[in-house]
């Protein structure tokens, strides 16, 4: 013993070299209040907050609270609180999928893309990853007033060309016209009707230990690219936005995989980290990720590191995370490779029995950490 | 990246991991603290501590500049940032921290102006960029980042930007770490020191903790690489029976300060008679104010501050957590009146506080430890 006495170091120094009986009271009172933490991160979420906040917004928490804690409960159906990224219904024995996105991105184009591919992309992938082919498109247009005509009808010719590439029809619409002020430019809704593919029963619940973790592409351009558009930070990085349709990606998997695929979402707000923690919950298993075969194009690696945010956290438009089991698992990341534009597919992790509900990662220094889900938006820090 | 991955290199930090399995004695339970927040951070991104031999404990310091700010000075900036004049400015991770009523963020949903900066420069451009509004910016940190704030006051003064002024809240680092090691019941065994202030404040100013207290100090960059060597490092003196302010980030940080940069802050800044901290109370001598040659500058002065003070609850027990004294899950309030959504303690708000880790994974650390 070093330092200096007094009572204080009396009773610290009992603490030190407890007795047995002390030693079992204290490991009880530890594991006392890790139940009481259990039990309340068990609740479903509530949503409590005064006023909305951009965090409301951001694929976390605060979204998650929203969802679950408002939407669910208010609208009472089974398909919506099963969160998938489309709900899925049957229509006289035809099983379909539908699916509803809105965009308000700014800027409007941005290196890679624009709001009207975006908003084609954006629901086609969330058709794609519930396992259903993407058949049409409603599209609703909020439009400011003062926006350049030229502007508006590059963003229609955008959203022709991305349906096209797509194969999918546009076959609704609806316009509204709002004061100046009132929008950034223009904000797009899209809906989207797909039949599902029988090839496999998808479903966010569906993950067991052993079953492996594919990623159909690099991670993090996206948002990269967009926090860069907004010319908030002096970084010349060239970074383009990886907007493109999953279809061909999931159509790969099914083949390939079939029945033994067990699950797809793809990784936009929030990231690849977000969809990870969403599947380990509502699966009920642990995840471990091996951040050295994570992806990322050493541009967005460098842009992220200047900017201290977690690539896994970014924003993508047209990465796909899937779990297979592990029997198809090597045929299923081939067939993904085979896939344009999902040259890096790379296989990042695998499920595990324990711990339930948490996403670990072993870290490219050889540690293992916690990924946890985002609070709100990533904010860069300052130290 | 280059000169960045050599510093993340997994093999050589298995090379040093092992020597400091070979450098413990077994039987002896070391407490080391890491001051700065950058370097917890960085034990968190790499897993560094699950490098570590079980008897090697890292000890999360009072260093994470956002922790510290107490409830009154957020209200405050809060008061300011809702005045419709204003546009109120401040690096990103402050957006998020608890005042009384709600955040910086809650108060930007609720119709006040508030912009995330990068850099203090980009506050004084915003002021320029509208001349009809009042730019105040929200200057936090160590003296890592106060050097910016007087460079910017300094150029706001020589441009005449008179619609531009600062609410200060720089810290100092040597008066808390004095203050954990003044009081009796510590149980650190060493430190690492702050890479990034001292690459302002040089290595010197940590002399006393070795002299006075007979503490090891080891200062240490922030890459994994850096932070296991500077254990390895500590770990030796503990062995020799030795206790010096050694430099493990030769690369970076001199034994005396940045000359510019300590002058430019002697001439923007004055101390404060005292500062208070979240979870540690009042510290004096702690803080920092503009000098009265910058008075004008002083959104303090300028404006009408409410000055309100909020006493953290009395069951706060950040400070024992960060001696090191108790762990989280002995604190009377904590999972129950203090949660990562209503943090009360310094511990609590970041989500590298000690207090927050262990909320959040507690369970799995003791699911692994039992495992072992």
């Amino acid at each position: 013993m070093r330092s200096r006495g007094g009572p204080e170091l009396a009773k610290a120094g009992a603490r030190d070299a407890p007795s047995g009986r002390d030693q079992r009271s204290r490991g009880d009172r530890e594991q006392r209040i890790l139940a009481i933490i259990e039990t309340a991160r068990a609740k479903a979420p509530r949503f409590r907050d005064e006023r909305v906040t951009m965090a409301h917004g951001a694929g976390g928490k605060a979204t998650q609270s929203l969802i679950e804690g408002l939407f669910v409960p208010a609208f009472d159906s089974p398909a919506l609180a099963a969160l998938g990224d489309a709900g899925l219904l049957a229509v006289d024995g035809t099983e379909l999928a539908l699916t509803t996105d809105a965009f308000v991105v700014k800027p409007l184009r941005f290196p890679g893309g624009s709001i009207g591919e975006l908003a084609v992309n954006g629901t086609v992938n969330d058709l794609a990853v519930a396992g259903a082919r993407p058949l049409a498109l409603s599209l609703s247009l909020i439009l400011e007033e003062g926006l350049a005509a030229d502007e508006l009808r590059a963003e229609v010719e955008a959203i022709a060309r991305a349906a096209q590439a797509a194969g999918v029809e546009v076959i609704a619409g609806d316009t509204k016209v709002v004061e100046r002020g009132h929008a950034d430019g223009m904000y797009v809704t899209t809906s989207g009707i797909g039949r599902r593919d029988p090839r496999s029963a998808l479903s966010p619940g569906a993950l067991r230990a052993g079953d492996r973790v594919l990623l159909s592409g690099a991670i993090g351009a996206h948002g990269t690219a967009i926090m860069l558009a907004r010319g908030e930070f002096d970084l010349g990085a060239e970074i383009a936005s990886d907007t493109r349709s999953l279809w061909p990606a999931a159509d790969a998997l099914l083949d390939a995989a079939g029945p033994a695929l067990r699950c797809m979402r793809d990784a936009t707000r929030g990231g690849v980290a977000s969809v990870l923690n969403e599947l380990a919950r509502s699966s009920g298993v642990g995840l471990l990720v091996q951040e050295a075969a994570v992806p990322v194009q050493p541009p967005v690696a460098g842009a992220c590191e200047l900017l201290g945010i977690d690539p896994l956290y970014v924003a993508n438009e047209g990465v796909l995370v899937a779990f297979a089991a592990p029997e198809a698992a090597d045929d299923a990341l081939r067939a993904l490779r085979a896939v344009a534009g999902c040259e890096d597919a790379a296989e990042i992790g695998a499920v595990r029995a324990e711990p339930p509900g948490l996403v670990l990662v072993e870290t490219s220094f050889g540690g293992r950490r916690v990924m946890d889900q985002l609070v709100g938006d990533p904010l860069p820090r300052i130290c | 990246m280059r000169f960045v991955d050599e510093f993340r290199d997994a093999e050589l930090g298995r090379a040093v991991a092992t020597e400091i399995l070979g450098a413990v004695e077994p039987g002896r339970h070391y407490k080391l603290m890491e001051v700065c927040g950058g370097h917890t951070h960085s034990i968190y991104k790499y897993g560094v501590d699950d490098l570590l031999p079980e008897n090697v404990e890292l000890v999360h310091g009072p260093g994470c500049p956002v922790c510290v700010i107490p409830m009154g000075r957020v209200d405050d900036g809060i008061a300011l940032a809702r005045r419709p004049e204003v546009i109120f400015t401040c690096f990103g991770d402050m957006l998020r921290v608890p005042g009384s009523d709600g955040s910086l963020l809650e108060a930007k949903a609720a119709g006040a102006d508030v912009r995330m900066v990068y850099s203090p420069l980009d506050a004084l451009r915003i002021a320029k960029a509208n001349p009809e509004r009042e730019v105040v910016f929200f200057a936090i940190g160590f003296e890592t980042t106060a050097p910016s704030t007087a460079l910017t006051l300094k150029r706001a003064r020589v441009e005449d930007v008179r619609n531009f002024s600062c609410m200060c809240n720089h810290v100092t680092i040597v008066p808390p770490l004095r203050a954990l090691l003044d009081s009796p019941d510590l149980r650190l065994d060493g430190f690492i020191g702050p890479g990034h202030v001292s690459t302002v404040v040089g290595a010197r100013p940590f002399a006393f903790i070795p002299a006075d207290y007979g503490k090891p100090v080891v200062i240490a960059g922030f890459e994994p690489l850096d932070i296991l060597h500077a254990i390895r490092m500590l770990l030796a003196q503990l062995a020799d029976g030795r206790c010096a302010v050694e430099n493990q980030y030769t690369r970076v940080v001199p034994w005396e300060g940045n000359r510019r940069a300590l002058e430019a802050m002697a001439e923007v800044f004055e101390l404060r008679p005292h500062f208070e901290w979240r979870g540690l109370g009042f510290i004096s001598q702690s803080g920092l104010r503009l000098s009265d040659a910058y008075a004008d500058l002083d959104a303090e002065r300028r404006f009408d501050v409410p000055g309100v003070r909020v006493a953290d609850p009395k069951a706060c027990q950040c400070g024992e957590v960060l001696k090191g004294v108790i762990k989280p899950w002995e604190c009377k309030v904590f999972g129950t009146a203090c949660t990562p959504e209503r943090p009360i303690g310094t511990c609590m708000v970041s989500s590298e506080g000690a207090c927050a880790a262990y909320y959040n994974f507690g369970r799995f650390a003791r699911g692994e430890r039992e495992a072992v």
